[in-house]
């Protein structure tokens, strides 16, 4: 039987966290560097390649600099939140345990129209890609659900399944509301209620301008290349159980593909020169992904031996 | 005799693949069960969102028992080779037969049970399944379409038995996800596993699916006095999104009405896979939409035609928002934007694509009966809605999107009309740009594309048309037959051509300049002269090398475009031969060539027709034999004292042909050609039948030959007849 609806934003988070915690999950928290997607996080990027199970989930703070909307636009925004969760193998029934989730923030399957529609989902900055679909409830995109087939170029095995909930549009179908800004942040009923215009308005209408019109973009171009050298350093340093410094490395490829949506909101990078950027930036991303599974592969050998 | 059933049971299917699967099951599945010999009395195989389903009626329960025999050794060959002999046979040597010296052994082979056959007939199928795409899942190295979850596998009531990656086989399948009771089903036969699914709320046959969608949707519509917007592809679609599919009627805000239908249609199909709904009366659409969800909802639907509802709402306000947007900057004023654009890396920008566009269309024009200046600035402003918001949405929509974007900023409706149909016809069943407007912005696009892509030797190859260049072409013959456009091909290939090579070489060059200015500046500190100079370098060296590869270019296109005339004539059943034989004279005209193929196939039906053809082949073959032995005799045939009665009577009636060609010819009546050539048809009999063209003496045996030549060219003048088969 499905649950009763959340009460409000968080509510939707906590119920989702506490769906996902019992069924053995790591919870995580947001990673703290600026990324466009859940799936850039470390714990979905790196933790899916290698041979090591990993079931996690979090929300992660998505900022695309190009989809700022001042607030204005009723569902787009240039800093939203993504509820993710990665199973690394994918369990046999993780189609269930997904409309399980579903019914748990209190859509009954047997009141509205579920389905799985074809979408193959691909990110070419990272170099993965993966089969799966869009999740469509009364025909609104609710999920995105992928089987990961690969990472920086490399095979994922065994297959992670991930899910992403856009967790703002899922809200609004939630609870009926036309505008994010009218979304309840915390619970109506309580003395302290905020919607989450209230939380986050400003803060669109602020970064809507600084993304379209601060950026220097020679400066953004000089940042890209320091933070593409620094990802060089990393790996060719050392930790000290003689490691390499995969995970510092990483957080530098995430902070030069920031770089680069900020320089590709401004409308300052012309097509060709666009596409070298997201060449750079998959580079980076498979050098990291191939130094990842490496040291997996010898942590592996040292085990076996 | 027995039934197979088989049903390979995943999650969801791409809708768009589930056809496909089900014809390469049925595939398959056949070849496997023939190599094995065994011959089922009928096979069918279904498709559906979450599976695959096998039935093959009257198969035997056993492969039929084989006796093969095999060669052994001599007689008298050593004892080693018996022995080995008789151990691959498992026979004793009395059991051999003697045949001229040689052993020969027959082996009574039991025929396989069927079950063991399928089980290994499933395994190949399985895995290696034809899907366009494929993955694996969980630990599994096994590949599917998406995760196979279950394998149904009964013969004659019994389970098959076998294992794939650790998938047992068994006599278990589940119905629809959410409706009835969702539990697991057993099913032993056919008739008991159609009737479960349909108990377990799935429709199995796809055909069933579509008509159950046609025929509830028709109903709600009647009921509010509605009329559906079929749409086949549409309905392809969601047969393949939905196992129990049940329509459901929604409103739409009507406030939306006035935004252009097409863009109404493709939001609700391209995003949302509903159909769109109109009123019977005035034809115009109804602000409703019909769903199709794969539920009978225990409220009737309310809450999932209230949720689509509002689904539809963002998109067309969205819609609304580019249709506002859009038409706030003029078509004018976005062509600087399409400068950004790559149309190819080797061609330009789709700027410079629209400029060798406008130059072309102000060339055809008058052609077709166009004003140059007007047709150019057609062209110039044909893809100027690339550029904008609505297009970029629905690219489906490009041109359409124009030619509202042209009216709304009272661009005229002529040049409207053109903007909008500049990419007509877009296959062989679309209809052409109507007016002579359209048609020159049509045929310049159209030219421009093919020429482009030959110069950068972009060619189709087989199956192979990445650039639908066959379509354009066929497109352009359309064009050019339907309306009776009186232009020879070559006349237009050669300026497209050299526009498209001057554009990719001074891509390629400037590429180089680039470079090379960069070198310079560098060595040199910055000069503007230095950059302006490479630049003029570039463009004169890109005009001398766009004149070079013109030639070439222009000859393989035209072999495109009688390749692709041929298969067009073809298909309206025009014999091959006869297009070849009228191909051979090098016309470029193709209005002129059709008429001549439709002539000559008329002539060659008739009974002069087929008579005179034979007459042709025997003087063609008679020159042949006499080339081979020295150069024929030149001049017109005379008439000598000596000749028969038959030969002066063929040079007169040549006499005539020839005045009566020479005057129909030129008119294009070619009827009245062939009537001409069939009055030689007597003559030439007669010729053959009493005169010996290998006459002992020579002057006769030349003036025959010389006879024989002019029935040839005579001939030729119409059509290559050595050409024409039978």
């Amino acid at each position: 039987m499905p649950a009763e609806k959340p009460r409000s934003f968080q509510d939707l988070i906590l119920t989702l966290h506490d769906y996902w915690s019992r069924r053995g999950c790591v919870i995580l928290q947001p990673h703290d560097v600026e990324v466009g997607a859940g799936t850039l996080h470390p714990a979905t990027v790196l933790r899916a390649l290698g041979s090591k199970n990993w079931w996690a989930a979090y929300v992660q703070p998505s900022r695309r600099p190009g989809d700022g909307r001042y607030g204005e636009n009723p569902n787009r925004l240039q800093h939203y939140y993504q509820y993710q969760v990665i199973l690394k193998p994918n369990p046999p029934d993780l189609q269930d345990l997904y409309l399980g989730s579903l019914e748990a923030i209190g859509l009954d399957p047997r009141l509205h129209d579920i389905r799985f529609v074809e979408d193959d989902w691909e990110n070419p900055t990272v170099g993965a890609w993966g089969l799966g679909w869009e999740v469509w409830c009364d025909g609104m995109e609710v999920s995105q659900y992928t089987y990961m087939q690969q990472v920086g170029g490399l095979d994922v095995f065994p297959v992670a399944g991930e899910l992403t909930y856009g967790l703002e549009r899922l809200a609004m179908y939630i609870f009926e509301v036309d505008h994010f800004t009218q979304l309840p942040f915390n619970d109506p009923q309580s003395p302290n209620h905020k919607t989450y215009g209230e939380v986050f308005l400003e803060n669109e209408r602020q970064w809507s301008q600084a993304n379209f019109h601060a950026p220097d973009v020679a400066l953004l171009k000089r940042q890209f290349e320091d933070m593409e050298a620094q990802v060089s350093r990393m790996l060719a340093m050392t930790g000290p159980q003689g490691q390499q410094l995969v995970l510092p490395a990483y957080d530098h490829v995430l902070k030069a593909s920031h770089l680069f949506n900020l320089m590709d909101a401004t409308g300052a990078i012309a097509v060709a020169e666009r596409q070298s950027y997201i060449g750079r930036i998959r580079d980076l991303c498979k050098m990291c992904a191939e130094a990842y599974v490496a040291a997996d592969k010898a942590e592996q050998a040292k085990v076996g031996a | 005799m027995a039934q197979l059933l088989l049903e390979l049971f995943s999650e969801e299917i791409p809708a768009r693949m589930q056809a496909d699967a089900a014809r390469a099951l049925e595939r398959m599945a056949r070849e496997a069960l023939a190599e094995a010999g065994l011959l089922p009395e009928a096979l069918k195989t279904f498709a559906g969102p979450r599976r695959l389903t096998l039935v093959a009626e009257g198969l035997p329960e056993a492969q039929g028992d084989r006796s093969e025999e095999r060669k052994g050794p001599r007689v008298g060959a050593p004892d080693q080779a018996m022995d080995g002999f008789l151990r691959s046979t498992g026979l004793t040597r009395e059991q051999l037969t003697e045949r001229d010296g040689v052993w020969f052994a027959v082996i009574e082979r039991k025929g396989r049970p069927t079950a063991e056959i399928v089980a290994a007939m499933v395994d190949k199928i399985v895995r290696n399944f034809p899907w366009p795409k494929s993955m694996i899942s969980g630990t599994s190295r096994l590949r599917w379409v998406r995760p196979l979850k279950r394998i149904l596998c009964v013969f004659d009531r019994e389970i098959v038995p076998f294992d794939i990656e650790g998938i047992a086989s068994g006599d278990i399948s589940e119905g629809h996800r959410f409706m009835g009771n969702a539990r697991p089903f057993r099913a032993r036969d056919f008739d008991e596993y159609r009737e479960a699914l349909a108990g377990h709320y799935v429709v199995l046959d796809v055909e069933e699916r579509k008509e159950r969608i046609l025929e509830g949707a028709r109903t709600l519509c009647f009921a509010r006095n509605l009329e559906l917007v079929e749409d086949q592809g549409l309905l392809d679609e969601v047969a393949g999104l939905a196992e129990w599919p049940t329509p459901i009627l929604g409103d739409m805000d009507p406030v939306f009405l006035d935004l252009p239908p097409e863009v109404i249609r493709t939001s609700m199909r391209t995003h949302q896979k509903y159909f769109a709904v109109r009123d019977p009366a005035s034809g115009k659409l109804a602000p409703h939409f019909l769903v199709v969800a794969n539920l009978e909802a225990v409220d009737g639907g309310k809450e999932i035609a209230r949720g689509n509802a509002k689904v539809l709402s963002a998109r067309l306000s969205d819609a609304r928002f580019f249709w506002d947007e859009d038409r706030k900057i003029g078509l004018a004023d976005r062509l600087e934007k399409l400068k950004g654009v790559t149309f190819h890396a080797k061609l330009g920008t789709m700027y410079e694509r629209v400029e060798r566009i406008e130059a072309l269309a102000r060339e055809v024009g008058p052609l077709v009966g166009a004003d140059a200046e007007l047709a150019a600035k057609a062209a110039k402003l044909a893809k100027a809605d690339l550029g904008t918001n609505m297009v970029g949405e629905f690219p489906e929509l490009q041109g359409l999107m124009g030619g509202y974007y042209a009216r709304a900023e009272s661009l005229g409706d002529d040049l409207a009309d053109a903007i909008r149909d500049h990419y007509r016809p877009q296959g062989p069943a679309d209809a052409l740009p109507a007016t002579p407007l359209a048609t020159a912005v049509a045929l310049a696009d159209k030219l421009d594309t093919l020429t482009g892509f030959f110069g950068i030797e972009e060619k189709p190859t087989g199956s192979r048309d990445p650039f639908a260049l066959r379509r354009a072409a066929l497109g352009v013959i359309r064009i050019i037959l339907e309306k009776k456009l009186r232009l020879g091909l070559i006349g237009v290939l050669w300026p497209a051509t050299n526009k498209a090579l001057q554009a990719t070489s001074s891509v390629a060059i400037n590429q180089g300049i680039e470079l090379e200015t960069r070198a310079y500046v560098k060595a040199q500190g910055s000069s503007a002269a230095a950059e302006l100079l490479l630049e003029a370098i570039g463009d004169a060296a890109a005009k001398h090398m766009s004149l070079e590869k013109t030639e070439p270019v222009v000859v393989e296109l035209r072999e495109f475009f009688a390749d692709r005339l041929k298969v067009l004539l073809r298909d309206q059943g025009k014999r091959h031969d006869l297009v070849d034989a009228v191909f051979a004279l090098g016309d470029d005209d193709l209005v002129r060539i059709v008429a001549r193929v439709e002539a000559l196939e008329a002539f060659l039906a008739s009974e002069d027709g087929s008579n005179l053809l034979a007459g042709f082949k025997r003087a063609a073959n008679i020159l042949k034999a006499e080339e081979k032995k020295g150069p024929l005799p030149t001049g017109p045939a005379v008439k000598l004292p000596s000749a028969p009665a038959e030969e002066i009577a063929l040079i007169d009636s040549l006499t005539v042909v020839t005045v009566r060609l020479k005057l129909a010819m030129p008119g294009e009546d070619f009827e009245a050609a062939m009537g001409a050539l069939a009055t030689l048809r007597a003559p030439v009999d007669a010729f053959f039948d009493k005169v010996l063209v290998n006459s002992e003496i020579k002057a006769e045996r030349d003036n025959r030959l010389r006879l024989l030549i002019q029935v040839r060219d005579a001939m030729s003048a119409v059509a290559d007849f050595s050409l024409v088969t039978g």
